[in-house]
């Protein structure tokens, strides 16, 4: 599904170069949840950049699925991220005054998708993230902190991609709001077999994946299988105990 | 990205901040009103000028006399004063190649009376043929012949300004062809009335009476004194003017014995002259309110290309965002490039309909017949919607290049 080989990211030139990632070998299958993990300044944020293909390594090969994206230009990338790549980002996930429908309907108008075709689609990809079905005609601002998030996994499904990529998609929600998004994230990943990476810094977010990938200092310092992730839906079941 | 979804999205992109967008289409507005109504103002004025003009006559030429030639350094009574010019000239220019009809003209002011009521006012001598070189049309009656010229006779025909002023304010709407009026004290049977011509910015010739040209030479120039005062000669095409002008100067010259052309003592007026020296000046004029206007319209083109910046810079995280999900470079061009034009078509139409609105109060408060031209409405439009692309252009392009990492984390 992807691989990266030997992947370098360097900054500047000279002197004053600034080497972000020195050499990130991994490759991800089909099916599966991984969580790339490290503190800030470890280089998470630049491999998440380049495996969701907005940025180009210096050097080193990057191929996901099945085309080398290492060395295309900006206009291939951006049909690379319309086809293959669902983004769910952290904050501003949805456009401001814009429908629910219409933000999940979006990557299907730059993917020239038939008008009558989209928001079949769309109404697919909403239910399937859990969001009601009252909720598609509501403005941005109408939508909590967790409903947000599950329309911006609706609009990261809606194109059918390769990978969904997750940018610290609960670093703005509390415990329990998080809960929901990563059994949202969890539900897909085992009942609709889609690929997932979540970019995290926090442990405990890191410990719902099947497979936890360390960063430091640009380096992978441990790729390890979490053989008994969390799950997400029976925490928030006792969430609701313990609080009730 | 179908033309449907641009339209979508461009209209949601205005009418987000409706104030912003409201105020950069005043400013186009504003600048194509301008355009649009200066222009036509520009156009009125010379359409109006220019009638003016042809009222005089139509391919008119107009000799007149020259100075009073002196002997030493004697005072000159200027230009029009000599004797020079005679009926033999008039019946010789006849004769020149392109010249359709003459008019000798005898012209004088003389005290005017009826009972009860008197004016002093030009008396014209003139042939028969002068109506037709002058665009004289009659209300009542008929105009001057040359027969009542040879017989000498008594007749006048006034103009509606000399009827009111002897026959009271209403006199234009009774019947005046055969009544009685004296001029110089010699009785006149008035046989017409000349139609309103109105003020033509060169004398009116409203407050003016015609009488034949023999009887005016016969009875208030005196035998031995048989000079013109001009002699109106109309060409028979425009484009033989010129050459009418250089054959009558040569044959005056010559029935004058002047061999010095600078020596002449007539000149002749040309209307293709003032016709030009007159469009000159309007055109003149309405290219300095189409400047004007102008102006008005880049500085409302600067507002667009302000408005579509800060647009970019606002809407830098709504790029990234868009750009993540898959929009090209050309996607947010075309949608940046979208706003402008829409705000520049908008405001072009809106500015079409204001400029026609004051164009049309223009003429409806008397001002000037202000005239709305169709390539002042397509230019306006054109121009409106070239401003779009030029100052949408840059922003939009700022817009696509961005770098979408940069774009998301903009805060």
């Amino acid at each position: 599904m992807i691989e990266l080989k030997d992947i370098e990211k360097t900054y500047g030139s000279g002197p004053e170069a600034y080497t972000a990632l020195k050499g990130i070998s991994f490759s991800v299958d089909e099916g599966e949840f991984v969580a790339i993990m490290g503190p800030s300044g470890s280089g998470k944020s630049t491999l998440m950049h380049i495996v969701g293909c907005l940025d180009t390594p210096t050097s080193g090969t990057y191929v996901l699925d099945g085309r080398d994206v290492s060395t295309m230009t900006d206009d291939e990338l951006a049909e690379i991220r319309k086809d293959k790549i669902g983004f769910v980002f952290q904050a501003f996930n949805l456009l401001p005054r814009t429908t629910v429908l219409r933000n999940v309907v979006l990557p299907l108008v730059y993917a020239d998708v038939e008008p009558h075709e989209r928001e079949k689609r769309a109404t697919a990809a909403l239910l399937a993230a859990g969001l009601p079905e009252d909720h598609f005609g509501h403005l941005s601002n109408q939508l909590s902190g967790g409903q947000i998030q599950r329309v911006a996994i609706a609009r990261a499904l809606v194109n059918d991609p390769a990978l969904i990529l997750a940018d610290e998609p609960t670093g703005n929600l509390d415990s329990k709001t998080s809960l929901v998004v990563l059994g949202t994230l969890q539900t897909l990943n085992r009942t609709h077999g889609r690929t997932i990476v979540l970019i995290t810094h926090e442990p405990d977010i890191a410990l719902h994946a099947g497979r936890i990938i360390r960063l430091k200092d640009g380096r992978i310092i441990s790729d390890e299988k979490n053989p008994a992730p969390r799950d997400a839906t029976r925490e928030t079941a006792l969430y609701d105990d313990a609080t009730v | 990205m179908t033309t449907r979804d641009l339209f979508e999205e461009t209209h949601a992109a205005l009418s987000a901040n409706k104030t912003r967008s409201g105020l950069t289409i005043l400013g186009i507005v504003i600048g194509i009103a301008s355009v649009i109504a200066l222009t036509a103002i520009g156009q009125g004025a010379q359409n109006s000028i220019s009638a003016s003009i042809d009222s005089l006559g139509s391919n008119l030429l107009e000799v007149m006399p020259g100075a009073v030639r002196m002997i030493g350094f004697g005072a000159s009574s200027g230009r029009g004063s000599a004797k020079s010019l005679t009926p033999g000239d008039e019946t010789a220019i006849m004769g020149v190649a392109n010249v359709a009809a003459v008019s000798g003209e005898y012209s004088s002011r003389y005290q005017v009376t009826v009972a009860g009521a008197n004016t002093n006012t030009t008396v014209d001598g003139v042939n028969g043929s002068y109506a037709g070189i002058r665009n004289i049309s009659m209300d009542q009656g008929a105009f001057i012949t040359d027969s009542q010229s040879l017989s000498l006779s008594k007749v006048a025909v006034i103009g509606s300004t000399v009827a009111t002023d002897l026959f009271g304010t209403d006199a234009t709407s009774t019947n005046l062809v055969g009544k009685n009026i004296r001029v110089n004290n010699m009785q006149f049977t008035v046989i017409g009335l000349m139609a309103t011509k109105g003020g033509s910015g060169f004398g009116s010739q409203d407050n003016e009476i015609f009488i034949p040209l023999g009887t005016a030479l016969q009875y208030f120039a005196g035998t031995g004194n048989q000079f013109l005062s001009t002699i109106d000669i109309q060409a028979a095409t425009q484009q033989s003017m010129s050459q009418v002008q250089s054959d009558v100067t040569a044959l005056l010259l010559s029935r004058h014995g002047v061999s010095d052309p600078a020596k002449a003592d007539f000149s002749i007026l040309n209307q293709q002259d003032l016709v030009s020296a007159a469009s000159s000046v309007t055109g003149t004029f309405t290219t300095l309110l189409a400047a004007v206007a102008g102006i008005s319209l880049l500085v409302g083109g600067i507002g667009i290309m302000n408005m579509m910046l800060t647009n970019v810079t606002e809407r830098m995280r709504e790029i990234g965002l868009r750009k993540a999900i898959g929009a090209t470079k050309a996607d947010i061009n075309r949608q940046f490039l979208a706003e402008a034009v829409a705000l520049t078509f908008i405001g072009g139409a809106a500015g079409v309909a204001l400029g026609w609105s004051a164009a049309y109060a223009v003429t409806a408060m008397g001002i000037v017949a202000a005239q709305v031209t169709l390539s002042s409405v397509v230019l306006a439009f054109g121009v409106s919607a070239a401003i779009g692309i030029a100052f949408g252009w840059y922003p939009a392009r700022r817009a696509a290049n961005l770098n979408p990492i940069d774009a998301l984390r903009y805060e």
